[in-house]
């Protein structure tokens, strides 16, 4: 009635969420193992037999599960970070969160000695944490140097970039430094990619997505009137400084714990958002939808990345494939017509 | 003047805005000013637009704040909508200081239009206006019949009723103009504050705002508190005009009164640096100013 459940938000939500549980189940099927679609329905829900379990709850279920949750991470932070500054280029990406958390966790891989390996305690709950805190740091600095009385989205932005780049510099020297082992595991990580993750790379994810979300929904109402702009909001009795701080903090914590877990995924917090906002045609991108969305894209450039391609291509490189033409087509287009947003 | 501690002009809480007194006040008692600025002061950046003003606006008057260019007319305004924070003194609102009270329980007694608010994309007229009842809503009491009811009302009061369906971002300019004053009618706060409502509109569409913020006046006792540029539209739609100085005059009120008592030659030499002459308007009667050509 009021813009809480527009009638083709409802419809793009329920869609997505049921495109999510398709890949699930194609996600699990999706290579060397010879099960059915029929064995798969059996095994989760009703228990096959030893070898099945394997396959389904070891092997593939946790890779599955890991890009689901890390998807829907980024799809919702990148929807917050698009709403609150009314920018789409102003994702984590490019504010620097990734690269703050990116460079917190490549700093643990290689100073840290800790192996980058299936089942390496580091991955449990110490990476996740040095990436939050990178993550926050960064957004801290950003914000900072951002601000002259107020913060500008494109400012935002500008000091972003460059933040970003230093950052990456950083990272790439931490590797230059390591032991080549350790160095390895970092670059491999820095692409972007679910091989290789287990079970105790999704509890993490799952945890921040379950306590985040939630969050973030309770600024559903906020984030809908700062798209009128300040000082409209604070008219209408938005608290807009506290609004900001649970925004950040909700982007930060769950772009940062989504990037310890399969390393930084390109474009899709991007993506997933402007596509939701798109398909549900509403003022800014809806949070349930981006994180669905995110969730399908992830979920999805992984089973193309291990299955489609005739050698198996991470993730991360597949999201950057699909992501950036779609960055640049939305740029040429905003120089073309859109107006500026304050 | 000297201040004690001039806050750092950002939005944190103001440092020296007194707690006491911080009753929530039922809107419009008779006799309490529906604004009051008390030894206010405001500046940004270190020097000071606004000094050590002292002001009460009438509840159920139409206020109009006119001058130059620069002389601090949309700083007051944003000062009375709590949108600036002010380095000294302090701002009532129907007799309670603005900063003791939350964001929602001042929301409900004032609404503000600002000079550039942002047309959302993708979003219908009523949708639009239906925002301005967020200071009504909480989780636990969301849409009600009595928001419809708002929304219906502040819909045909602006004359927005056929075009509710329509996307906000389609409209012409005027017609845009009156979706934003449908918002603030929705709000139903007893005091409004416009910044500049009429900018961008032609003649036209000028005279339809502002026959719509008179007939709420007249019709719902709104309490208007607004800046405009053109002094003849000001004199012909307010019982009150404000005048701020510029120049040597500025950060402080040069006139003050009904619009034959402030529209003079001198007044208009003072605040605008205008050669002009005052005459009666033929149809209403009210002040005209007209400048004179330097021959």
């Amino acid at each position: 009635m009021n813009g809480l459940w527009q009638p083709r938000l409802l419809a793009v939500t329920t869609m997505t969420g049921a495109l999510v549980a398709v890949l699930l189940v194609i996600g699990i099927l999706a290579g060397s193992s010879g099960l059915s679609v029929g064995d798969v329905l059996h095994t989760l829900f009703i228990g096959g037999d030893a070898g099945q379990r394997f396959i389904v709850f070891e092997l593939r279920l946790p890779r599955v599960a890991v890009g689901l949750l890390v998807g829907a991470s980024l799809g919702v932070a990148g929807a917050l970070t698009q709403s609150f500054s009314r920018n789409p280029l102003a994702t984590p990406d490019i504010l620097g969160v990734t690269s703050g958390a990116a460079a917190g966790a490549v700093a643990a891989i290689v100073i840290g000695g800790g192996t980058y390996a299936v089942g390496s305690g580091m991955l449990g709950v110490g990476l996740p944490a040095i990436a939050v805190i990178g993550g926050l740091v960064t957004a801290i600095v950003v914000y900072g140097l951002s601000w002259r009385s107020g913060v500008d989205s494109y400012r935002l932005i500008l000091v972003g970039i460059g933040v970003t780049a230093s950052l990456t510099g950083i990272t790439q020297y931490l590797i230059v430094r390591a032991q080549l082992t350790q160095a390895a595991a970092a670059q491999q990580w820095l692409v972007g990619s679910l091989s290789g993750v287990s079970w105790i790379s999704v509890w993490p994810v799952l945890v921040s997505l379950t306590v985040m979300l939630p969050l973030a929904l309770t600024q559903t109402r906020a984030l809908d009137l700062t798209q009128l702009g300040d000082d409209v909001s604070v008219g209408l009795g938005v608290a807009v400084q506290r609004h900001r701080l649970i925004v950040i903090v909700c982007a930060v914590v769950l772009t940062a714990v989504a990037v310890s877990a399969s390393g930084p995924i390109e474009f899709v917090a991007f993506l997933a958002p402007q596509v939701a906002r798109r398909l549900a045609a509403t003022a800014r991108p809806p949070l349930l939808a981006s994180g669905l969305i995110g969730a399908a894209v992830v979920t999805g450039g992984d089973i193309v990345g291990r299955t489609l391609l005739p050698w198996s291509v991470p993730v991360g490189i597949v999201t950057a494939i699909v992501g950036a033409p779609y960055l640049i087509w939305l740029l040429t287009r905003r120089n073309s017509r859109e107006r500026t947003t304050a | 003047m000297p201040t004690s501690t001039p806050a750092p002009s950002s939005s944190g809480p103001a440092a020296d805005a007194p707690q006491d007194g911080a009753r929530a006040p039922e809107a419009q008692e008779p006799g309490v000013p529906a604004l009051e600025a008390r030894s206010l002061s405001i500046g940004y950046d270190g020097h000071e637009v606004l000094r050590d003003l002292d002001l009460k606006v009438e509840a159920g008057t139409v206020t109009t704040m006119i001058g130059a260019n620069g002389s601090g007319k949309s700083t007051l305004l944003k000062a009375f909508a709590r949108l600036l924070s002010p380095t000294a003194g302090q701002v009532l609102l129907h007799g309670s200081p603005i900063r003791g009270q939350s964001g929602r329980q001042v929301a409900r007694q004032l609404a503000v239009l600002p000079q550039k608010p942002l047309t959302p994309q993708a979003t219908r007229v009523r949708d639009l206006v239906a925002r301005g009842r967020h200071p009504h809503q909480s989780m636990l009491r969301p849409w009600t019949s009595a928001d419809a009811a708002a929304v219906d009302d502040a819909l045909a009061a602006t004359g927005m009723g056929d075009l509710a369906d329509r996307d906000a971002a389609e409209l012409s300019g005027g017609q845009l103009q009156r979706a934003w004053i449908a918002l603030v009618l929705a709000q139903q706060a007893p005091t409004v504050l416009l910044d500049e409502p009429t900018t961008f509109l032609d003649l036209t569409h000028q005279l339809e705002v502002l026959r719509i913020v008179r007939r709420i006046n007249r019709e719902r006792g709104t309490t208007v508190v607004m800046v405009l540029h053109d002094l003849t539209l000001a004199a012909r739609f307010s019982d009150r005009l404000l005048v701020l100085g510029s120049g040597e005059h500025r950060g402080g009120i040069v006139a003050d009164g009904a619009p034959w008592e402030v529209l003079t030659p001198d007044v208009l030499q003072t605040a605008f640096d205008l050669d002009a002459s005052v005459i009666p308007d033929p149809h209403t009667g009210r002040p005209l100013v007209v400048p004179h050509e330097p021959v």
